[in-house]
């Protein structure tokens, strides 16, 4: 249970980067770690300040990479963890981020998107790191994804990475952007009571029983930490299910690294999520994430009004793809536009399940919005007229 | 008698995990000598294995996470400190040690290795030299010697190597120390030493590879480059160490550093105490 | 109904701050929505600089201002950067001091207020924005002055809490004095 220090419980004018450092907390985040990058420093200076009013723990890491791995040490200590980063630091993480994956580190890593590739602009919102996150680390894995729109959201799904992370073991993310990070919007946070918060699956069998890479059912292991006696062995290599490198051996390899990809499909259902307006006799379907959700919901209105029959599937998780949700939408609507501030990166996914339904990009890069009337124009064209 | 029970009958068995022997290592290499000094002085301290955490990186000397039973975490390539940190600070009762070598924690690593000794974090960093990458085949490092031969210097070494003792020492370890395998007994009272201080303690111990790195520059087998340790070494308690470069002639060894920095964690719980006593009062 | 302000000056004037404080009034002491974004060069001080704040009484789902409602300008630079995006007929309070060419055939209802003159005078050059945001809400009847007050106490340092509150005064007196000129 977390106390009132924790929950800034009620009405807050707050920075998008804020919001997320207090869901962080007000999820019972106890270990930051991170390294200063625009436009997610605010997450860190936000934690600096605040992680050790909650007895939680802040560090300054020397870059990137440590930020992250010291993230997965704290995990395994027992701590909820987070970092904060963007592109150019999200890109030094992936070799940890892969680590995490492998050991099934339940922590969550925020990457506030910029303009990019490279140093690119710093100070501009995009969302050029979706397949990244997805295929950023190398080898087959998966991961979750969030995807927030809102300062509110900044803060409520940052609670839900964390509920993710430590339920299906496994580095989840946040990918907002930096004009979501740097925006300031009215933030609700309720009392702690009326925040869901998940704690981890700890083994219910005596230590010399314990396998601590065997999973349940729900395809996720039971996890012991440090220094509660369990005596485990964590590594990246390829292990058994005692935790034991077994790196030759082609069904070890088999049945982990299919376990670790298929634990996010099993569990896509209870994962996926996803809001619609006005789909219900929907001709043209916008699916958008993160922030251009909001010019669509205005540009959908306006065709509504102009007589276009217009709608909005708003991802909320972008990984796993919410392929269900999408393949039904798809036999219904004539044409899907997808707006996204990249040159095309999860219209390929929208593609790939909307199967003969024509999918129109609606690319933007630079740093500025889709503004709803380019939405409207691209809904008009999908519809014909 | 099975080979587990067998192995149980060792004195020190109940620190080591029967089921992972034989280990990896070559015959003749230092890394299971260091191995055994470590676990001989985890049971001379009678440490609580159960809050005790090994964190090693990648390398022959890696391994030793494995072997050890106690929590223990096989990181990536380099990161063996930068994650041992995040141990150490998310649960200080943990004791934490960092066993790792010298390409995993100054080439690749050594970024994380400078800031954690600069942060003072609690941490025992022992690390197994042996002048090469010996597990990708012997391809040459941070602390290969001038004109040493390796698989990526064919005609010969010509970067200047790591002085790893000066490093630690300027980059603010509280203890600093080097050894060879052929000191066991100092060695093992080294790393007693190391645990029971508290901050960033270093412990170089020079090690054989005579399967890889001796073969290529001919030093012989492992014996024999035992017995050049017993010849070349000198031990020199507070010696600078500046002046403590390997050569091929000397090889100083001892205790250089020993001094007293308050931690990063020791900083932090006064600063705690600071805040939580300012918000009690509003 | 959506109404859309930007704020124009330069870094170090406090721009970022007044809109911090109108959105503040709105949506956290009043009951409509609102949303506040900069934008500002890699400059801390001294550059351009733009607070865009959105109030509504509905969710507010684009959040960038598209063409301004009220146009709040502090600086010359702001002003020839941002004159034209205004609304027709859009509502102009600016800085007479701070902008000494302003164009002549600009359709908009052009209120004039010396906020930084108004400043020196209380001593303290920094709390202009506050004058403006004074004025502000006596021409637009957009802020009840109560909740602007909790907004302007949740927004200033407690040791400047006094300084701010008469810049506020004096600003919403100045706008007081303005609109029943234009109306006489």
């Amino acid at each position: 249970m977390v106390s009132q220090r924790e929950v800034l419980t009620g009405k807050h004018l707050m920075q998008g980067d804020v919001a997320c450092a207090e869901g962080a907390i007000a999820a019972g985040c106890k270990f930051f770690a991170g390294y200063p990058i625009t436009p997610a420093t605010e997450i860190a200076e936000r934690m600096a300040r605040r992680m050790i009013e909650v007895n939680g723990m802040f560090v300054q890491m020397e870059d990137e990479l440590a930020s992250m791995a010291a993230i997965i040490g704290a995990s395994w200590a027992g701590a909820k963890a987070m970092t904060a980063t963007s592109g150019p630091g999200f890109s030094l993480m992936q070799e940890n981020i892969g680590l995490a994956v492998m050991t099934e580190t339940p922590c969550v890593v925020v990457n506030v998107m910029r303009g990019a590739p490279s140093t690119g602009q710093p100070t501009e919102g995009a969302q050029q790191d979706v397949m990244q996150s997805k295929w950023g680390s190398h080898g087959d894995y998966s991961i979750i994804a969030l995807a927030p729109a809102s300062v509110q959201e900044m803060f409520d799904l940052t609670i839900e990475c964390f509920n993710l992370a430590e339920t299906y073991r496994a580095p989840t993310f946040l990918l907002a952007d930096g004009f979501t990070g740097h925006l300031w919007e009215r933030v609700v946070i309720p009392s702690p009571e009326e925040i869901k918060i998940v704690e981890r699956k700890k083994p219910v069998v005596s230590p010399d029983k314990y396998m601590p890479f065997k999973p349940d059912e729900d395809l996720v292991p039971p996890m012991a930490c440090f220094g509660e006696g369990y005596c485990v062995h964590v590594t990246g290599l390829t292990h058994d299910e005692l935790g034991y490198p077994k790196t030759t051996d082609p069904k070890v390899q088999h049945k982990l690294v299919n376990r670790l990809c298929e634990k996010m499909r099993k569990n896509a259902n209870r994962i996926v999520r996803t809001y619609e307006s006005m789909l219900e006799d929907a001709e043209v379907a916008v699916i958008a994430y993160g922030i251009p959700s909001r010019a669509s919901l205005n540009a959908v209105k306006k065709a509504r009004e102009s007589g276009i029959k217009a709608g909005l599937l708003r991802l909320v998780t972008v990984w796993p793809f919410p392929e269900k949700q999408i393949e039904e939408l798809a036999t219904r609507v004539n044409a899907i536009v997808v707006p996204e501030m990249n040159c095309g990166q999860i219209v390929r996914e929208v593609e790939r399940v909307a199967k003969e339904t024509p999918v129109h990009l609606l690319s933007k890069i630079g740093g500025e919005l889709h503004s709803p009337s380019e939405i409207f124009e691209a809904i008009r064209r999908a519809a014909g007229i | 008698m099975t080979v587990i029970q067998e192995f149980e009958k060792h004195p020190l068995a109940k620190y080591l995990r029967a089921e992972r022997f034989p280990h990896i290592w070559c015959e003749g290499c230092g890394d299971g000598i260091i191995l055994h000094c470590f676990v001989k002085a985890l049971d001379d301290l009678a440490v609580d294995i159960d809050k005790f955490v090994v964190v090693s990186g990648i390398g022959c000397i890696g391994r030793a996470a494995g072997y050890v039973k106690c929590d223990s975490f096989h990181t990536t390539h380099g990161r063996p400190i930068a994650l041992a940190t995040g141990i150490k600070l998310a649960n200080p009762k943990l004791t934490v040690a960092v066993l790792s070598g010298d390409g995993d924690l100054f080439a690749i690593g050594g970024n994380h290795f400078i800031h954690a000794a600069r942060r003072n974090v609690d941490l025992t960093v022992i690390c197994s030299n042996n002048f090469n990458y010996g597990m990708t085949g012997g391809q040459s490092g941070p602390t290969t010697p001038l004109d040493s031969y390796t698989t990526t210097t064919p005609y010969g070494n010509i970067e200047h190597p790591f002085n790893l003792v000066h490093l630690a020492a300027a980059a603010g370890s509280v203890y600093v120390a080097r050894w060879t395998v052929l000191h066991v007994r100092r060695l093992a009272e080294s790393i007693k030493k190391a645990l029971r201080k508290k901050g960033f303690k270093f412990i170089e111990v020079i090690s054989p590879c005579p399967e890889i790195y001796g073969r290529r520059n001919k030093l012989g087998k492992a014996i024999d480059i035992m017995k050049l340790y017993r010849q070349i070494s000198e031990i020199r308690h507070g010696y600078d160490p500046a002046k403590a470069e390997i050569t091929r002639e000397k090889i100083v060894v001892g205790e250089f550093i020993d001094i007293e920095k308050p931690t990063y964690g020791e900083l932090l719980q006064k600063q705690f105490i600071k805040i939580q006593q300012k918000l009690s009062e509003g | 109904m959506r109404v859309e302000i930007r704020i124009g000056g330069f870094g170090g004037q406090g721009i970022i701050r007044t809109g911090l404080i109108l959105a503040t009034a709105s949506c956290v002491f009043g009951d409509k929505n609102a949303i506040q974004s900069a934008s500002y060069g890699p400059e801390s001080r001294g550059g351009r600089c733009k607070s865009e704040v959105i109030i509504s009484d509905e969710d507010i789902d684009f959040p960038k201002v598209e063409q301004p409602d009220i146009l709040v300008i502090m600086s010359q630079e702001a002003y020839v950067g941002y004159v034209d995006d205004l609304k027709e007929n859009g509502i102009l309070l600016v800085d007479p001091d701070l902008v000494p060419n302003q164009r002549k055939d600009l359709k908009a209802k052009i209120y004039e207020v010396p906020a930084a003159k108004i400043a020196e005078g209380l001593g303290k050059k920094i709390v202009a924005n506050v004058v403006m945001i004074g004025a502000f809400a006596a021409i637009t009847n957009l802020f009840d002055v109560g909740q602007m007050k909790e907004s302007i106490k949740r927004n200033v340092p407690k040791a400047f809490l006094e300084l701010n509150l008469t810049a506020f005064e004096k600003g919403y007196e100045h706008g007081k004095n303005i609109i029943t000129v234009k109306a006489s």
